[in-house]
């Protein structure tokens, strides 16, 4: 936790059992348990707690002398063995070990994950015995696709082009909020009405939508992109973070168009190409000759997100390789590199940005059709937060990795929820989901300073002589541009 | 013209508190060139600090005078808020300087998510609220309807803000620690190669920073009189847009800029709509690094290949 360096490690004490090295070790843990007692002391020490309208404390010692025994006693054990001074440094050339685990599960990796996602519902509801049963995996499974797309539209923008976008929750909103407000609007159903039909913009609005939401937060996109895309990396972040939090406001504030905080209720729900999902006769169960189930609807929401999941995942396959991915990948190793030759910086920005952008809207306009409600309250920096960090997590640029990433982190967020066990250790106000961005929090620490390159790390090179040779990404280093 | 002046001396109070926290964030940058996510969650957590230090004295230790127990407090938080922000940067970014470009970034945002989860976990989800501490206004002015008042919470704010800038200007311009400083801003390799302990220096930075942060949330603490976990993004958030409208790098730019904020931010509410308050901040972040990068007193920035 406290002070990560092996100071203590001197080179004069040789030998480890030395009765100088342990007293050294035996100083610095207690030096390290010390800081660990200044950082832990006050706040989980004290508990402030509201008692008869007054502010009064509760007492956490016990709590605060686990969490400095578990320091002093890991420094120790730590500077005794792996920080001991005569320890060898292994340096690696190759790729990583879990890289080379990926490479070796090979070919077969991608399509067995690809099967598994098909195959999940039937798996679900085989595995749980009945349609109702497996709507708890199918909705978790809708949930990790969700985000799954959404990692993968930004990993365009962070992990291609090397722009931070601290801001992406803004497009998502710009999507979801597209659906709910076409979807809802009397006059565009008086339009179509007119036009073709009584029921046609119930039927048909998610899949007329869907492109429009796309659309329109690609513009966005733009719109926000343009002017800020002459700034530095960590600026260009700021920004984002200020127009993400801009739109949110003005969603809130703004109630006569959005609802304001309220936000929109009773948004249609998704159609099969135009056939509803109800229990009447032109509805999905009665034109397939099956019995009318809640679930189909559901079951049919997981295709959907299966479907633009990879629709973005083959999206971005192509376009790397096309002159306009590369240009992304360039401008991310060395911004100046590519002035120099010649490559208009802002349009390379600018289209990485939109692109991200759409998919993002995308992935808003399935939220919005999926819950049939939507609020500002679901558009919050938290989510922003968490994508990047599935992004971060995976490794910027590897989609295979956001894809492990985005499963692991949602699947343990839903199995911290079923740690109910922990409360016969923790007491009864124990609330393991309670720690849930906590984790987030530190795993992108730890992943920053551990292995920045993310957890899958290898970089298969888009141009090659020859033979492709995969790069491990600790080689790699880019350019401070 | 009276509700005038009222808003006048709000904005400068609450501009007080911004410069102090500004000045966090334009001495880090100003030395390694990265944007510190975590320094507003810094800030809450020392108003956390501030706030268990306070009940610790009059709740339990009993002491009656307020001055007294906000002295204690003020110290107290700037010793534990610097030791916070010296672990973080001991732990999150000393790591990765030399790495890629978005790294510490990355590692500051988890460290913000971190902090203020840390303390919704810790001291639970709720706002804190304290009595408040001191009610004693001066009339001002007085036309029989409105009455212009100077609470002497915020006559106590601009004076600890004045003083401590003094004194943190005659440290970074007067002692061989501020020199150290300035000389890493600089060059770091020359420093380094001069004999400056570099790593110690850029330790002291975020010490410092914290520190002056410590100040503003003890400030806050008392002004506002509540503390909640997530009261350090947008405070952050407005503290970063001070420093960089007064130039990033540019100490008293930091404190101009967070004048400026406050006054802005007072006046919008006034006027216009209290609504949008946090957009205009906001905004005004958007419009400074997109016409002014460099700010009203920073200088140009020269990129080197």
């Amino acid at each position: 936790m406290a002070a990560h360096t092996a100071e203590s490690a001197s080179a004069e004490n040789a030998a480890p059992a030395s009765p100088s090295a342990f007293s050294h070790a035996l100083k610095d843990a207690f030096f390290a348990g010390l800081i660990m007692l200044g950082l832990v002391g006050p706040l989980v020490g004290f508990e402030t707690v509201i008692r008869d309208g007054a502010l009064g404390l509760d007492y956490r010692p016990l709590t605060v002398a686990v969490m400095v025994a578990i320091v002093f006693v890991g420094r120790l054990i730590l500077n005794l063995t792996v920080w001991s001074p005569n320890r060898v440094v292994k340096t690696r050339t190759g790729p990583s070990p879990m890289a080379r685990a990926v490479t070796a599960a090979g070919p077969a990796f991608k399509p067995a994950l690809l099967a598994f996602a098909v195959a999940f519902p039937l798996i679900a509801v085989l595995s749980q015995g009945g349609l109702n049963e497996s709507r708890y995996l199918i909705d978790l499974g809708i949930l990790i696709l969700t985000y799954v797309m959404l990692g993968w539209g930004l990993n365009i923008v962070v992990g291609l082009a090397g722009l931070l976008d601290l801001g992406y929750v803004a497009f998502y909103a710009v999507g979801a909020y597209t659906y709910a407000l076409l979807a809802t609007s009397a006059p565009v159903n008086d339009f179509f009405a007119a036009l073709i039909g009584e029921k046609f913009w119930a039927d048909w609005a998610f899949w007329i939508c869907l492109p429009a939401a796309g659309i329109f937060a690609g513009v966005w996109g733009m719109i926000l992109g343009f002017p800020v895309l002459r700034l530095r990396g960590d600026y260009l972040a700021i920004v984002t973070l200020a127009f993400g939090e801009i739109i949110r406001l003005v969603l809130i504030n703004w109630v006569d168009f959005t609802g304001g905080g309220a936000g929109i209720a009773s948004i249609p729900r998704v159609t099969f190409f135009g056939i509803p999902f109800n229990a009447s006769e032109h509805g999905f169960a009665a034109l397939f000759g099956l019995k009318f189930d809640p679930m189909h609807r559901i079951i049919f929401l997981y295709f959907v997100i299966l479907a633009l999941a990879l629709l973005t995942a083959f999206v971005t396959v192509r376009l790397r390789k096309l002159p306009v991915g590369r240009a992304w990948e360039a401008l991310r190793e060395d911004e100046i590199a590519c002035r120099s030759l010649g490559l208009n910086t802002t349009n390379v920005k600018l289209s990485a940005f939109a692109t991200g952008a759409m998919f993002g809207g995308f992935a808003g306009c399935f939220f919005a059709v999926r819950a049939g409600f939507v609020s500002p309250e679901s558009f919050t920096f938290d989510i922003s937060a968490m994508i990047l960090a599935i992004v971060v997590l995976g490794g910027m640029g590897s989609q295979i990795g956001v894809a492990v990433a985005a499963a692991v982190m949602l699947g343990g967020m839903e199995m911290l929820r079923n740690l109910g066990f922990l409360k016969q250790f923790f007491g009864n106000e124990f609330d393991p989901s309670l720690y849930r961005m906590l984790l987030f929090g530190l795993a992108m620490v730890v992943i920053m300073v551990w292995k920045p390159r993310g957890l899958v790390s290898t970089r298969d090179p888009t141009i090659y002589l020859k033979e492709k040779k995969s790069v491990s990404g600790d080689l790699v280093k880019e350019g401070h541009g | 013209m009276d509700v005038f002046v009222q808003q006048l001396i709000n904005g400068l109070t609450l501009g007080s508190i911004y410069g102090l926290i500004a000045i966090g964030y334009t001495m880090v940058f100003g030395i390694i060139g990265m944007v510190n996510f975590a320094h507003g969650d810094v800030f809450m957590v020392s108003a956390f600090i501030s706030l268990i230090c306070f009940l610790l004295l009059t709740t339990v230790l009993g002491i009656t005078s307020i001055f007294l127990a906000l002295a204690i407090v003020l110290v107290v938080a700037m010793f534990f808020t610097s030791l916070t922000s010296w672990a973080i940067e001991r732990v999150a970014y000393r790591p990765l300087r030399g790495s890629f470009r978005l790294a510490p970034m990355i590692s500051a945002i988890g460290m913000s998510i971190f902090l203020s989860n840390f303390v919704q976990v810790a001291q639970g989800p709720r706002n804190k609220p304290v009595p408040p501490m001191i009610t004693d206004v001066i009339v001002l002015m007085d036309n029989g309807s409105y009455q212009v008042t100077l609470a002497w919470k915020q006559v106590i704010i601009m004076a600890v803000t004045a003083v401590l800038l003094t004194g943190f200007w005659y440290l970074v311009q007067k002692t061989s620690l501020g020199r150290a400083q300035r000389a890493c801003e600089q060059d770091r390799k020359m420093a380094a190669l001069l004999g400056i302990n570099v790593d110690h220096t850029i330790s002291l930075t975020f010490v410092i920073g914290a520190a002056l942060a410590a100040v503003a949330g003890t400030m806050y603490l008392m002004y506002y009189g509540v503390a909640h976990f997530a009261d350090g993004f947008v405070p952050g958030v407005k503290a970063f847009t001070a420093a960089v409208l007064g130039g990033i790098g540019s100490l008293p730019g930091a404190v101009l800029g967070g004048l400026l904020i406050g006054l802005i931010e007072v006046f919008w509410s006034a006027y216009f709509s209290i609504e949008y308050k946090d957009v205009a901040a906001f905004s005004i972040l958007a419009i400074t690094l997109i016409f002014m990068p460099q700010g009203l007193l920073g200088r140009p920035e020269v990129e080197k290949v």
